[in-house]
């Protein structure tokens, strides 16, 4: 019995000492480089005095910095920490600045091999990814899928005719952003489509871009269309030109091209921001027919009101693929498709849950 | 066989910077900005093919005497008076060839280039972006007229929004007793900008998201090709 009782106080006794809350603590912040330590003291020291973070790589304190009141933790982020044991302290003094007491603590960053903190997005990530391979593999074994009618990209061979009986050319617009935009890609890759058509219809095509970069892969997309149309001597060099990398320069100059050229149709496909209504309205005043598309949300009300189609958000990727008709390239839009129903099931789910007072869904995702 | 080198860097470039996004561990983390600092590089040569194409499309424009050739005359002049002011003056925090220009910052105030910058240039941007305003105004007068029941929700929805962000609207509903406080014009309006409009913009955003995912999937993949000017 005596025995019992003296194993059960060292028990307690041991466990008192694993928990007991030290006041100064440091420790490696997860899910980083191992370039971060994170310090923590209690409340009760900062009502004692001033507080001041000391640090030490060999036991040579040097101070790290004087902490302001109300404030009970620290991130120290050094990119020179490599695995060393880096060692703090912190001093307390009282307002005369004569050091009341001083607690010492050590730690050794550590970097991670996986954000568990992103664990959330691998798993949608890896859901989505999964079934856009599915529905890719499904369309190669000839299964038929079925993909709504997107009119702005329908219109596109209307809007080209239409240009070319009038006489006149098309303008194409991808946005003010980089090649390191998905938006310009997307935009990009319906440049291809409609240089095709263009060659075809031996209509002009204008392509005024404002990033250098943007210049040289449109002139190879628009190069490549019109070889594969059959058509490489119709390819003008001189209608694919740079303006200039300046938002408002950049909507001046395209102002004029559609003032001067009046081009019959306007292809208004990238990333824009305030530039958007100002190029849409010049073409709706000049009378051309206006296809935009873009997935900045702010912009979207803007081309809605100026021009006859829009594409909203997810068309602009999926225009690609939809003219492409290729199956591979439908089967990953059905991939999409799948993910989106995922997202609204999440979505159902998450909202039920809330009303019954159950967090654990979107403490999952919220990172 | 052109586009198989561009494909092959293409997915790898694409995997590892979707796997840097999960890896915070040496040397993944710093891939990201190492990659952003190669794209720096690359935009700095291309600038160069830039300014060729700026310099030969306006140059053949006034060659051959294009319509509109003489804003050619315009756009070249004020190309090559930046190039030479900043080059012989430099700009605000770098000296040109001909120093720092102090004799001509007694005079004007400043720096040549950005003189003109400052007093040129920024008045000229200014100018463009308030066109904005009156294109706003023409697109809601054509926006707001109330065909369909969509564009009357839509009609309403603008009128509440708008009032509701003014003293006029605040004003209108004053009198209102503090029971019905959520019948104020500013509190539908702060509803609708907060539920309805915020629920739509998420909606694209991750319409959007997922739209990105599946076009990188498919550039990655090389099942998209056209943006190299590919077959597919």
């Amino acid at each position: 019995m005596k025995k019992n009782v003296f194993v059960l106080l060292f028990i307690v006794v041991l466990l008192c000492f694993l928990y007991a809350k030290e006041e100064f603590r440091v420790y490696d912040l997860p899910n980083d480089d191992g370039t971060s330590l994170q310090l923590e003291w209690d409340k009760s020291l900062a009502d004692v005095g001033q507080i001041e973070i000391l640090k030490s790589f060999d036991n040579k304190y040097f101070t790290l910095m004087q902490i302001p009141d109300n404030v009970f933790q620290f991130t120290d982020t050094d990119s020179s920490f490599s695995g060393k044991t880096i060692y703090y302290r912190l001093d307390v003094k009282n307002k005369e600045g004569e050091l009341i007491n001083f607690y010492k603590a050590s730690a050794i960053p550590k970097a991670q091999w996986f954000n568990m903190q992103k664990l959330p997005l691998l798993i949608v990530l890896l859901i989505l990814s999964f079934a856009i391979v599915y529905f890719i593999n499904s369309a190669k074994r000839g299964k038929d899928l079925y993909i709504r009618r997107i009119n702005g990209l329908d219109a596109l061979e209307e809007a080209v005719g239409r240009s070319t009986e009038m006489g006149k050319p098309v303008l194409f617009v991808p946005g003010i952003m980089d090649l390191d935009d998905m938006q310009t890609i997307a935009g990009l890759t319906i440049l291809g489509k409609l240089a095709e058509k263009t060659a075809e219809y031996h209509c002009r095509l204008i392509v005024p871009v404002s990033k250098s970069m943007v210049l040289s892969a449109a002139k190879e997309v628009v190069k490549t269309a019109y070889m594969q149309a059959g058509y490489p001597d119709e390819y003008q060099d001189n209608d694919i030109f740079y303006l200039t990398d300046d938002q408002f320069g950049y909507v001046a100059g395209l102002d004029g091209i559609i003032v001067r050229e009046k081009p019959a149709a306007n292809f208004l496909l990238g990333c824009f921001y305030a530039e958007s209504l100002i190029v849409a309205e010049t073409g709706f005043a000049s009378g051309a027919i206006q296809t935009a598309g873009t997935a900045e949300p702010s912009q979207l009300p803007f081309f809605v009101a100026s021009c006859d189609y829009t594409l909203i958000g997810e068309e602009l990727f999926a225009a690609s693929a939809y003219l492409s008709k290729d199956p591979q390239q439908l089967g990953s839009l059905k991939g999409q498709d799948f993910g989106k129903l995922v997202i609204i099931l999440l979505i159902i789910v998450g909202v039920v849950l809330e009303i019954f007072g159950i967090s654990v869904l979107k403490d999952f995702f919220t990172f | 066989m052109n586009y198989v080198l561009p494909l092959i860097i293409t997915f790898l470039a694409g995997l590892l910077m979707l796997v840097s996004e999960f890896i915070p561990h040496k040397p993944f983390e710093s891939l990201v900005s190492e990659l952003e600092i190669w794209f720096m590089i690359i935009s700095g040569f291309a600038i160069v093919l830039g300014q060729i194409s700026l310099l030969k499309m306006n140059i053949f424009k006034i060659k051959y005497k294009s319509e509109g050739w003489k804003y050619c005359i315009v756009t070249l002049s004020a190309f090559f008076i930046m190039l030479l002011v900043g080059i012989l003056w430099g700009t605000e925090s770098q000296a040109g060839l001909l120093g720092g220009g102090e004799r001509i910052i007694q005079s004007i105030g400043e720096k040549p280039f950005d003189y003109i910058f400052k007093y040129i240039y920024q008045h000229l941007m200014a100018s463009m972006f308030s066109l904005l305003a009156f294109f706003i105004a023409s697109a809601a007068y054509r926006a707001f007229i109330a065909r369909t029941l969509e564009s009357a929700l839509l009609l309403v929805s603008a009128i509440i929004v708008m009032l509701g962000n003014t003293s006029v609207g605040t004003s209108m509903t004053s009198f209102l007793p503090q029971s019905l406080n959520f019948l104020h014009l500013p509190n539908i309006s702060k509803f609708i900008m907060d539920y309805p409009n915020t629920a739509g913009q998420r909606a694209i955003i991750i319409g959007a998201g997922l739209g990105i995912i599946g076009s990188s999937l498919r550039v990655i993949l090389g099942i998209e090709r056209s943006w190299i000017g590919g077959k597919k």
